[in-house]
């Protein structure tokens, strides 16, 4: 993996500082990975592999390590996404109640063709996610930070009016 | 949303006191409500003696293992010749489990003064509370209130002014059911991928970072706050069914209910009228299986419900397991085979892959499954599966492999017609095979 030249380095400024501030809780370096990847995450939208090598950099760690954890973990995205990234959770007791008709209104809303997808606009990203952990408020969806519980196929279109 | 329910007269409310209260979020709400006194009579009493206090008490994992949280802390060195760490396991991402999700919601500060007094218990001075990423609420609560315990001096260089150190922060985690076992969820602090660790050596002996580490649950590090302030004799006295399972307990009740959410109940309630009662069918709606301790449990018919007394020995008395407290409901309309498919794939999903049986086991279970439910399978299948459910059991190095096999297995042994009946056509194809 080399890093071209129009790479845009996450720590620098703000960012090594927070990266800094991070190291600190750790007895290792390594510890800071998944901190470090959520910090790229934010400034880049992905993690890509120019970024992992940075990361590597950073944390005197391999290239082809900080790959093998990124690929292990599935929020970290590895392509880019569209500008708000919708996750579904369709895991038993959501499906019990009916989180696929909500993943279909999603679907259809967004215009994605399919789970995965980007909408041609470059908006959103829909994909199924397993248990989010808020099985007694169905269905939970998370939007980008956002946590909404008790969506309901209903009211997709409205849920999306919030996300230009 | 999420705004928990008022208290049904059968709840014993401890831990849940305080949910649906947003000023106990704070500091200050939380000393106002009698907050951080349990931290304060611990940091004055020698380690030990915090131990042999929730030993006393009965207190079990409410993770879903149930072990005794008093003599885990006691197999912590007692000599300290290199740093201790406590991880508090707020992975939590067990299908139908989402109490710790409101506990660090609503009670902040009782998880961090739960986990303050854990460290004192255990002589560690850095702690971790690991979050998983998509908690994201959870996350910027509990962060907010570690800066404010900061502020406050309760952690930091001298805590609450006993001249310890305390150190806690919150670690986010990326996706990865996997990493709610407890080894694994050590590698991933350590900047690793998620993957379970053999044991031995265990954690209180080599632990995160290769140091002595204790990992407990949400819920059972905010029991101790209690346990501390109003005495183990009291926590022993709330058991309904036996002496070995006590205290209080948070059931998440989900799936077929009218009422879903959090109820908290004494060890040994029965079973039957926190589904009956409190949590209620749907109208018109009978009641067909429960798995009581989240997904990974077996699935119980309805007479097995019915005679469910809700403790650790309870649970294992109509063949199943308490787990970590999350009820999944399933009324009659429940087609049990598609769902048992559904489980399944969660845990192809989850498997780290590091076991044969499991990284091969899971996905088979689910083409199985799959092929039963497009029409395609032979009665052979159901017996492939059971073979299969025993080859994943006890096999592997953690019991993702085991908790994939026990629902399928228990629903095939309970509700077989329903399997037969994909299998000669007596049902019409639930799906199509791509």
């Amino acid at each position: 993996m080399k890093t071209t030249g129009a790479y845009q380095p996450v720590f620098t400024g703000p960012r090594r500082a927070q990266l800094d501030a991070l190291l600190a809780r750790y007895p290792t370096k390594r510890a800071a990975l998944l901190p470090a990847l959520w910090l790229v995450q934010d400034a880049h939208g992905w993690v890509s592999d120019e970024s992992m090598v940075e990361v590597a950099d950073t944390l005197g760690l391999t290239p082809a390590y900080v790959k093998g954890v990124v690929t292990f973990y599935t929020m970290y995205h590895q392509h880019p996404v569209g500008r708000h990234f919708i996750q579904i959770c369709t895991t038993t007791p959501c499906n019990l109640c009916g989180a696929e008709g909500v993943v279909e209104a999603f679907l259809k809303h967004t215009g994605c063709t399919e789970l995965g997808a980007t909408s041609p606009d470059g908006r959103f990203t829909v994909v199924e996610v397993e248990c989010l952990g808020a099985c007694g408020f169905v269905t939970p969806v998370l939007v980008d930070e956002d946590f909404v519980e008790g969506v309901t196929a209903e009211q997709v279109p409205e849920l999306l009016r919030r996300y230009p | 949303m999420g705004f928990p329910h008022k208290p049904h007269p059968k709840e014993t409310v401890v831990l849940s006191q305080y949910f649906g209260d947003p000023e106990a979020r704070s500091y200050a709400g939380w000393v106002k409500r009698g907050g951080y006194t349990a931290l304060k009579t611990a940091l004055g009493m020698p380690p030990a003696g915090v131990t042999d206090l929730v030993k006393e008490s009965g207190l079990r994992g409410r993770g879903g293992a149930g072990f005794p949280t008093g003599m885990k802390w006691s197999f912590m060195p007692k000599q300290k010749t290199k740093p201790h760490y406590l991880c508090c396991n707020a992975d939590e991402s067990e299908p139908g489990t989402f109490k710790d999700r409101e506990i660090m919601r609503w009670t902040p500060h009782a998880l961090i003064e739960g986990c303050a007094i854990a460290m004192h218990a255990i002589q560690a001075e850095v702690g971790y509370i690991y979050i998983r990423g998509e908690f994201t609420e959870p996350i910027r609560i509990m962060q907010a209130a570690l800066d404010e315990a900061y502020k406050e001096r309760v952690l930091g260089p001298n805590a609450l002014g006993s001249g310890k150190p305390l150190d806690l922060y919150v670690h986010r985690g990326a996706g990865a059911y996997i990493c709610g076992e407890e080894t694994a969820l050590m590698n991933s602090i350590e900047g690793k991928r998620g993957n379970p660790r053999i044991r031995p050596p265990f954690p209180a002996q080599v632990g995160v970072f290769g140091m002595p580490t204790t990992v407990n649950n949400v819920e059972t590090i905010t029991a101790v706050v209690h346990i501390v302030n109003r005495g183990p004799a009291w926590y022993k006295g709330l058991a309904l069914g036996n002496p070995k399972s006590t205290g209080t307990k948070l059931f998440s009740v989900c799936g077929h209910v009218a009422r879903p959410g959090n109820y908290e109940v004494t060890a040994g309630f029965p079973l039957r009228d926190l589904i009956y009662d409190m949590a209620g069918l749907r109208p018109g709606r009978t009641l067909k299986a429960v798995q009581p301790g989240g997904s990974s449990v077996p699935i119980i018919n309805r007479e097995e419900a019915e005679a469910c007394l809700l403790d650790y020995e309870g649970c294992v008395a109509v063949n199943t397991m308490l787990g970590s407290g999350g009820l999944i409901v399933y009324d009659d309309t429940a087609d049990m085979v598609y769902q048992v498919m559904r489980l399944a794939k969660f845990y192809a999903h989850e498997s780290c892959a590091q076991c044969t049986q499991c990284r091969e086991g899971t996905g088979w279970t689910v083409r199985i499954l799959e092929r039963i439910l497009a029409g395609k399978g032979k009665m052979e299948d159901l017996a492939l599966l059971e073979d299969l459910g025993e080859q994943m059991t006890g096999k592997t190095i953690c019991v993702l492999s085991d908790s994939c096999a026990a629902p399928v297995v228990s629903a095939m042994q309970r509700f077989r017609p329903e399997f037969e009946a994909y299998i000669t056509g007596a049902r019409k194809p639930a799906l199509a095979l791509a």
